[in-house]
């Protein structure tokens, strides 16, 4: 999921774009109109490795900072049953960011390379995962709208022009559907619970109704590297194509759970068959992606320790794996 | 990132018997026994697996794909591999 299109200027084009010649670019882009898939070790432009590579990076690193917001409810998830099932779906998204890592390290990049930009702040992740969870509820909203949001963004990426990432794409779309339920039950059986329950339910839908929308990033009109990402198929819908289809499924589930959408000029349009919806908070979604939202630098400082206090396991396997293969020479 | 990265396998399972192993993905591990773990967690969760092969990435040998039009080359003109080259004369059955 995931994938924003943050981080989008290359300031320093490599100097090998210089020598990739009209004619291979020609081929390069027939073989993507003509529906062939890429392949890792196949002739790229640089620019078309480039945009792969921080995309998935982003896209990866989204699934590890993700496990953030729903880990601190772990302890207090309110039954064993609930807590199990969170687990679970919490270990899909670490399963997620490696099946991206992995697709990621085929363009020749390696995971730790990928890592260390993440730690430095260089590489961008979804600005959804920097807004707190307060309640169980919110445990559901993640579920039901980020989840939801995501398989929207996520569906056309199984069939992207690069092999590797739409392969890990299709893995992660199977197990996406489970997430968003697994949401969706828990904000129904608040609301079919006592009034205190249904009004946790619609604070969560409150604060997380709009931080959803700006998932898909952009507007159109602003998203200056999509014409191209369309062009080479790494994109198939625009970011509002796919918002407008979020919306318009989300509106009729929220109904169905009897809480009201956060939004007073959201209307049913019924020439076009859409929900026409107000307009985002622009300036929120830039400030979250410069860092200034509400748990960046908690996000970013958490995932720093766990990877220091990581590190003597991950010395301490080599070390033994280096070990034993000295004792086999 | 000055410390040495875990080594990189390949990872194929098998999702029955009675079916190939296939090519599912990569992860790191520090050994052999740590790759099959790794595998494990990251592609069998749903149980899509009765047999898993790891090989480091490094292992692999691999047919070059710019290469590729001339190394299936000598494929290419040998239709009469294909049993459609032949004409069946009308009457002819089951051949």
């Amino acid at each position: 999921m995931y994938t924003q299109g943050l981080d989008q200027k290359d300031k320093s084009p490599e100097k090998r774009d210089a020598l990739e010649t009209q004619e291979q670019l020609d081929a390069f882009q027939k073989r993507i109109d003509d529906e062939e898939k890429i392949e890792a070790k196949d002739w790229m432009p640089e620019a078309y490795r480039r945009t792969l590579v921080r995309q998935i990076s982003q896209h990866a690193h989204s699934e590890i900072i993700g496990m953030q917001p729903e880990g601190n409810w772990l302890t207090r998830a309110p039954t064993l049953k609930r807590k199990a099932i969170l687990l679970a779906k919490i270990q899909d998204e670490a399963g997620h960011g490696l099946y991206l890592y992995s697709a990621g390290e085929t363009l020749g990049v390696s995971r730790d390379q990928m890592v260390a930009d993440l730690l430095s702040g260089k590489a961008k992740y979804s600005s959804i995962f920097n807004y707190p969870a307060l309640t169980w509820a919110d445990i559901g909203a993640i579920g039901w709208l980020v989840d939801g949001a995501a398989i929207m963004n996520q569906i056309p990426l199984c069939r992207c022009s690069y092999g590797p990432y739409a392969r890990a794409m299709v893995r992660i779309c199977k197990e996406e559907s489970f997430h968003q339920r697994q949401g969706f039950d828990i904000l129904r059986v608040l609301c079919e619970g006592t009034a205190e329950q249904k009004a946790m339910a619609q604070d969560a839908l409150d604060r997380w109704w709009w931080p959803s929308l700006m998932m898909f990033g952009p507007n159109d009109a602003e998203s200056k590297h999509s014409a191209q990402s369309m062009a080479w198929k790494i994109k198939r819908f625009s970011n509002d194509e796919l918002r407008q289809k979020f919306v318009d499924v989300t509106v009729q589930q929220a109904e169905f759970l009897g809480l009201k959408v956060p939004d007073d000029d959201l209307e049913f349009d019924e020439e076009s068959g859409h929900y026409r919806f107000g307009e985002i908070d622009w300036q929120e979604f830039i400030e979250v992606i410069k860092g200034n939202g509400p748990c960046n630098k908690q996000r970013i400082a958490k995932r720093r320790k766990a990877h220091d206090d990581g590190e003597w396991v991950r010395e301490a396997a080599r070390a033994y794996a280096d070990k034993q293969q000295a004792k086999a020479a | 990132m000055s410390k040495k990265e875990w080594p990189l396998y390949e990872v194929f399972i098998r999702s029955k018997s009675g079916l190939s192993h296939r090519h599912a993905g990569s992860i790191h591990a520090a050994d052999d026994q740590m790759a099959l773990d790794h595998a494990r967690d990251t592609y069998t969760r749903r149980s899509e697996g009765v047999s898993i092969w790891v090989v480091r990435s490094s292992q692999i040998v691999a047919s070059d794909p710019a290469e590729t039009a001339a190394f299936f080359e000598p494929a290419e003109d040998k239709i009469y591999r294909h049993p459609t080259f032949y004409e069946i004369p009308d009457g002819v059955e089951n051949l």
